[in-house]
């Protein structure tokens, strides 16, 4: 007998389990439309490859995986492309996301596929295999798998297989145990395969002795080596991976670490035999089992493709007239759905019809009395009375020296209140606040860095454009003959060549440049008055010629007078 | 009484000289508050503080020429997160400067000349474009600072409130909904 460990804290809710396990897995009716979402994973939203009024097949990449995390998504069945749009997806905030929108055509006509043996097949290509087949995590998370079965820095030694399902009502991974079991645990044996696992430890709640009994019956049938079924005790929320994983091996992962780093990996039973429907048989996620429960007539698992309206598929469990909402997930994590029309997606486990009778409004929320009856049962050993305190008075920095991001946001605290405090409500608000002014803060950043580079580059642009200019006038000057010497009469003071030789040397290049051409264009123009003779100079009387000689000696007299004046610097004197 | 007065000026010779040296040896090029100031203010460049740009007005505030509620685009909080940095009272905005929604700007492309001149204008180069070709504003990298609108002759530019989606969706402060009850 195994040793098993245990969690901080926990709840027991009613389980309401076993309205839906009398049944076995039925299989939807198909649906007159299917809204495929893009973005159904962890990463990035999924890019579309077709085209509306196209025609695609079942089993058809619609959605290529847009970066290294990110998956594919497929066509669930053959149809035409209708729309790719912004449609209502299943998300808290109620917002509309880019979605596929298919009309089955009823052939469901399978594209060509064919499986590998995962033996004989080198680990790179299992891995693009579960990427292309778009495997992610059904627990729940929606992580894609191919990088969850990879760890080459750290030595995994036990995978752990999560069938514990503890949330009330869900019971997919409980008839697909006992229904699946063998192609489940082939599932999990391609994996530990595929992270050179040395165990393989299934853990199964007490609540679910068909399903624990199906599960070894398969692992005795089918011989596997180092697997073994553990029944796990019934206790909220012990599925989560951190809390099964302490349950069943004693570790603890502490905040901010990952599980790998521990030598410990934890996929979902569900993720396991999709991973064995896409390596041995190439068969993308193209469905899941959701389980249709609470207020309708019949409640019940059933296989759904993906992207069917949540409306058509619980008319098929007969929802009561008085329902007034859906959930998806369980009661303690569920997601309000927005509307009947969002599709089923990889994260969709299980559809709960709530009425007010079944779950009725929360009583008005009354001030925190610090019972700390949540602190007891927080599975993540934190002090949620604190972390609500300081995620109500806005004091973020406090909620994260208290550890807001170990919350699993289980509702196990907000469960106890005696005060019906929305405690999960608070930390996600906080949550959400501290991410936003993480993007703020890193956008400012960029911001900065992209201000100053350009302050730089005009800065170095200046320069560039003046080192040019310079070498330029340096050419011209090279290339044409010296200044040719000015003429003795536009010998002023300012125009000397000495002067001239001097602001060349001077270090301001470009002004002594600017000078430097005034000065030779004055020089050209001078020299050009000085050649070009008057036009009315011809053939003059010897009384004329004697006029102007008259009026040029006159003329020179007062330029002597002039620059005498100048070169003395004084005034002339007129006697 | 010589030896002791003799042993105090050694003393202080001796402090000053270690004083000196580690002046110089330790200086701190610009001011470090500058820095401070600067990484609280949001980036935007936009100039409404009446400086050309984040780090001038922040190097405003540590002379203390410039007050610290002339940020808009920082918000109430800036505020805030200043006047704890300084050791100052909170002060409200002043009349029309009240912090806007974020937007980002958009360019009209069929209105676009080509002329460059919000090229020149936008202090962060979120603008891509050449003369006479069409301009187009880079989203991601815009910081909503309004300085390209002004200058477009043919005011092609406008400003677009960025709206809500699932990437930037913020899950809101508990609150309680209060039901109007009909009187009896």
């Amino acid at each position: 007998m195994r040793q098993l460990f245990k969690f901080h804290g926990g709840v027991h809710p009613p389980t309401h389990k076993a309205e839906s396990t009398r049944t076995p897995i039925a299989q939807a009716k198909m649906p007159s439309r299917l809204v495929i979402p893009l973005h159904q994973h962890v990463g990035n939203r999924a890019v579309p490859v077709v085209q509306v009024g196209e025609r695609v097949l079942k089993g058809q990449i619609i959605g290529r995986p847009d970066g290294r995390l990110s998956s594919a998504v497929h066509a669930s069945t053959s149809g035409t492309v209708s729309a790719i749009d912004m449609q209502l997806v299943a998300h808290f905030s109620g917002l509309p996301d880019l979605c596929i929108t298919l009309i089955p055509d009823g052939r469901d006509e399978w594209i060509e596929h064919s499986g590998v043996d995962y033996k004989q097949t080198p680990h790179t290509e299992l891995r693009h295999l579960l990427r292309e087949a778009g495997v992610v995590g059904l627990g729940g998370a929606v992580f894609p798998s191919d990088l969850k079965s990879y760890s080459n820095k750290h030595k995994i030694k036990t995978l752990v297989l999560n069938g514990a399902e503890c949330e009330p009502y869900i019971t997919c991974d409980d008839l697909l145990m006992r229904e699946r079991a063998g192609d489940t645990l082939r599932g999990a044996e391609v994996l530990r395969e595929l992270l050179y696992a040395e165990e393989v430890l299934i853990g199964i709640e007490d609540n679910k002795p068909e399903a624990i009994a199906a599960m070894k019956k398969a692992v005795e049938q089918d011989g596997h080596q180092h697997m073994e079924v553990i029944a796990v005790p019934t206790l909220y929320p012990g599925g989560g991976a951190k809390q099964l994983i302490r349950v069943l091996t004693g570790i603890e992962v502490a905040a901010g670490v990952r599980s790998t780093e521990k030598g410990v990996q934890c996929f979902n039973v569900a993720t396991a035999w999709s991973t064995w429907r896409a390596i041995a048989h190439g068969e993308p996620l193209l469905s899941r089992i959701v389980t249709v429960t609470g207020n309708v007539e019949h409640a019940q698992n059933f296989e759904v493709l993906l992207g069917t309206p949540v409306e058509e598929l619980v008319a098929q469990a007969g929802s009561r007239p008085d329902t007034n909402r859906h959930i998806m997930g369980g009661p303690m994590m569920g997601v309000d759905l927005p509307s009947g029309q969002v599709g089923v997606t990889k994260a969709t486990n299980c559809i709960i019809e709530g009425s007010d009778k079944l779950f009725p409004p929360p009583a008005p929320a009354l001030p925190c009395i610090r019972c700390t009856r949540c602190a007891d049962v927080c599975p993540a050993d934190l002090q949620p009375q604190d972390l609500y305190w300081f995620a109500k008075s806005n004091n973020f920095g406090k909620t994260q020296e208290f550890h807001l991001f170990d919350c699993i946001e289980c509702g196990a605290c907000a469960y106890v209140c005696p005060s019906h405090i929305p405690l999960v409500q608070y930390y996600r608000y906080a949550k959400s606040e501290i991410w936003q002014r993480e993007r703020e803060a890193q956008s400012a950043e960029v911001a900065r860095e992209r201000h100053e580079y350009r302050q730089f580059r005009i800065e170095r642009e200046k320069q560039e454009k003046a080192e040019r200019l310079a070498q330029k006038e340096k050419a011209a000057l090279a290339a044409k003959p010296a200044v040719p010497a000015p003429l003795p009469v536009a010998a002023a003071p300012n125009a000397d060549p000495d002067d001239t030789l001097q602001m060349r040397v001077d270090a301001d290049v470009a002004k002594a440049n600017l000078q430097l051409r005034i000065d030779a264009a004055v020089a050209r123009a001078k020299e050009q008055a000085a050649t070009a003779k008057p036009r009315n100079t011809d053939a003059l009387t010897p009384a004329q010629q004697a006029e102007i000689a008259e009026i040029e000696a006159r003329r020179a007299k007062l330029r002597e007078m002039a620059s005498g004046a100048g070169a003395d610097d004084e005034p002339p004197k007129h006697n | 009484m010589i030896s002791a007065l003799l042993v105090m000026i050694g003393i202080s010779l001796l402090l000053g000289a270690v004083l000196g040296y580690s002046a110089i040896r330790f200086k701190v090029e610009g001011n470090p508050l500058v820095e401070k100031i600067d990484a609280v203010l949001p980036q935007t460049q936009c100039g409404q503080c009446g400086y050309p740009g984040c780090k001038p007005y922040a190097e405003a505030i540590a002379k203390g020429e410039a007050d610290i509620n002339k940020c808009p685009p920082g918000g109430e909080e800036g505020i805030h997160k200043l006047a704890d940095l300084l050791g100052v009272e909170y002060k409200p905005f002043g009349e029309g400067a009240a912090p806007k929604a974020k937007a980002v700007a958009f360019i009209d492309e069929q209105t676009c000349i080509g002329c460059t001149l919000c090229l020149q204008a936008c202090p962060v180069d979120a603008i891509v474009g050449a003369a006479k070709q069409m301009h187009t504003i880079i989203v991601s990298e815009c910081t909503g600072c309004e300085l390209c609108v002004a200058p477009c002759p043919v005011d092609c530019i406008s400003m677009q409130p960025l709206g809500e989606d699932i990437g930037n969706w913020k899950w809101r402060y508990p609150t309680i909904s209060i039901v109007p009850v009909a009187a009896r």
